[in-house]
């Protein structure tokens, strides 16, 4: 579904990502791991066509994406970026109904389906009693969940999403990443998305991408535990990653 | 439609054509509502009067109706366009290319040597503001095409003014006491210049821009979640961007052409609409700031009518309120 080949990516004079390639199937969760300024940003950004490359081809849907118009492009891939988004008098439903644009008229009319897909999206991530609720009266977490269901009304078959957790609690955090597992497993959507929550990332998902710069490493979960990536890559004085239970433990090394 | 944005509409035409009305009846002289009638379909009323009403006054509510739509609808394009509240239809620099436009025609030109007058150099005023923001959309195009933060082309605006306004002062400097008085009065602002030839001019142009506003009303919802979200929505974000330029320089460019800068309109007024009306969209907010715009210049233009003022310095003393309104009110909400 997405598929990456010999990409290379990087901003200024740096390298991030250097002829690295990757297959990532339909009905899948793969979350994207790495350490800050790793590039996992600049990652989804040139899925999702917004980013310049260096080198490398990346194919959607099996399509090539630089021979996407920004119509088809926005029917194949949906993207939710970090960027916190606040108007005022703007209520979730049409935030969401937003999300039909590549379906509708010249105006934006929705149709009967259109209206169908943005009720189904807001049910799906819990807002559906928040539709007639403006964005300036709602908490970032809110916020969040309603920019999550625009894309879900996109209804494309590639979902990209950076940090989509990152402002929710720890209950919120966990419902959104079963949600997206469920979203995957069952409407065979292909999602990546990037995250920070490795006890999560590794548990939910069937297949992990960490980036190991200027590599990129995409692994089964399992695998990826082994492999010792992690430890390498997230340990620290402070912090280890403990591959035999997949859990984070803070603290001095001891023994 | 719901009920409020229709009982609004109703609301606010209504008050639009009664102020149009009044507006025919201000002026140097007062003339009276039934006298107004009367001349305008014809009826028995003084020849002064009925010259008064059809080639003065009506000429100018048809200006004053023209400009409050244009700017009005042209500054909600480029606040959310730039999402940024302090946007307004000069940021791209329009305002600054027509005085300079102007200026080289009245001040540079008699200091050539060259010299005009009446009619000629009225439409000669309009022209060369014509050409100096056309000039400058040209520019904001060409540059555009590299620029991919939308932020940089604020910046980019905000520096061509200031950089135009020192040339425009360096002319005024040079230049004699007459054309300066001149080009002062056009930075001032008037309805009232525009003749029934050029009204024919600055009505297309208008209608042309509008339509094309219309046309805008998908990309600048879009628009409304930022750029970056608009292209993963399938907005073509170059198309769309020049769609929006040419918009508002054949709104505010040509508005600004034949009666001047008139500030404050395009900044204060689509707030005025978002508050009144309490939506986002666009498929209601565009209209609604177009009509707010008209009724606010009408306003604008009575009682600079009634105190003999220009129209600049009643829209700066209504509009900056707002904005001031506009600023407190975010800063308290963040």
């Amino acid at each position: 579904m997405i598929r990456i080949e010999n990409l290379t990516l990087g901003y200024g004079d740096r390298t991030l990502l250097e002829r690295v390639s990757a297959h990532l199937p339909a009905g899948t969760l793969t979350p994207l791991i790495g350490r800050n300024g790793t590039g996992k940003s600049t990652l989804l950004r040139a899925l999702a066509g917004l980013g310049e490359r260096r080198g490398g081809r990346i194919r959607l849907d099996g399509k090539e994406l630089d021979k996407l118009d920004p119509q088809r492009l926005a029917c194949t891939a949906a993207f939710v970026t970090t960027e916190r988004v606040r108007i005022a008098h703007l209520r979730c439903r049409d935030v969401v109904a937003l999300g039909r644009a590549p379906y509708t008229d010249w105006i934006g009319r929705l149709g009967a389906e259109d209206a169908a897909a943005v009720a189904r999206a807001l049910a799906a991530v819990g807002m559906a009693d928040y539709a007639d609720r403006t964005m300036d009266r709602m908490s970032d977490g809110e916020c969040q969940r309603v920019m999550i269901a625009r894309a879900l009304a996109q209804q494309t078959p590639v979902i990209l999403l950076d940090e989509p957790t990152s402002f929710l609690d720890l209950p919120n955090r966990c419902e959104l990443c079963a949600l997206l597992a469920r979203l995957a497993r069952e409407e065979g959507k292909c999602i990546l998305f990037s995250t920070h929550e490795l006890d999560i990332a590794l548990s939910l998902a069937d297949r992990v991408a960490l980036i190991d710069p200027p590599a990129l490493h995409c692994l089964p979960a399992a695998e990826m535990i082994r492999s010792g990536h992690i430890e390498r890559l997230f340990g620290s004085d402070v912090v280890r990653y403990d591959a035999a239970t997949g859990n984070i433990r803070i603290g001095p090394k001891r023994g | 439609m719901k009920r409020r944005p229709a009982l609004l509409f109703a609301l606010l035409s209504l008050a639009a054509a009664a102020l149009f009305a009044v507006d025919l009846t201000t002026g140097a002289v007062s003339i009276p509502l039934s006298d107004v009638w009367a001349a305008l379909t014809g009826g028995e009323v003084p020849a002064a009067t009925a010259k008064i009403v059809r080639s003065i006054r009506l000429l100018k509510a048809v200006v004053a109706v023209a400009a409050g739509a244009a700017l009005a609808v042209s500054g909600l394009q480029m606040q959310t366009l730039f999402r940024n509240p302090l946007a307004g239809p000069y940021v791209l620099g329009i305002s600054s290319g027509a005085s300079l436009g102007v200026a080289l025609f009245l001040l540079g030109a008699p200091v050539l040597g060259l010299t005009g007058g009446g009619a000629a150099a009225s439409l000669g005023v309009a022209g060369a503001a014509w050409i100096g923001s056309a000039i400058v959309l040209a520019v904001i195009a060409a540059v555009g095409r590299r620029i991919k933060e939308i932020m940089v082309m604020l910046i980019l605006g905000m520096m061509f003014s200031s950089g135009v306004g020192a040339v425009v002062q360096m002319l005024q400097y040079l230049s004699h006491e007459d054309a300066l008085k001149s080009f002062v009065i056009w930075t001032m602002g008037s309805l009232g210049e525009v003749t029934a030839a050029q009204l024919a001019l600055l009505l297309p142009a208008v209608v042309l821009g509008l339509a094309l506003s219309v046309a805008a009303i998908k990309p600048l919802n879009l628009l409304l979640l930022g750029e970056h979200y608009a292209r993963t929505m399938g907005l073509d974000i170059r198309r769309s961007r020049q769609l929006l330029f040419l918009s508002t320089t054949l709104l505010a460019g040509t508005v600004t052409a034949f009666c001047g800068p008139i500030g404050f309109v395009g900044l204060a007024v689509p707030h005025v609409a978002r508050m009144l009306f309490r939506e986002a969209d666009h498929r209601i907010l565009l209209p609604a700031a177009a009509l707010t715009g008209i009724v606010v210049l009408l306003v604008c233009d009575i009682v600079s009518k009634q105190l003999t003022l220009p129209v600049n310095t009643i829209t700066a003393l209504l509009g900056i309120p707002i904005v001031i309104w506009v600023v407190v009110r975010n800063q308290t909400a963040a």
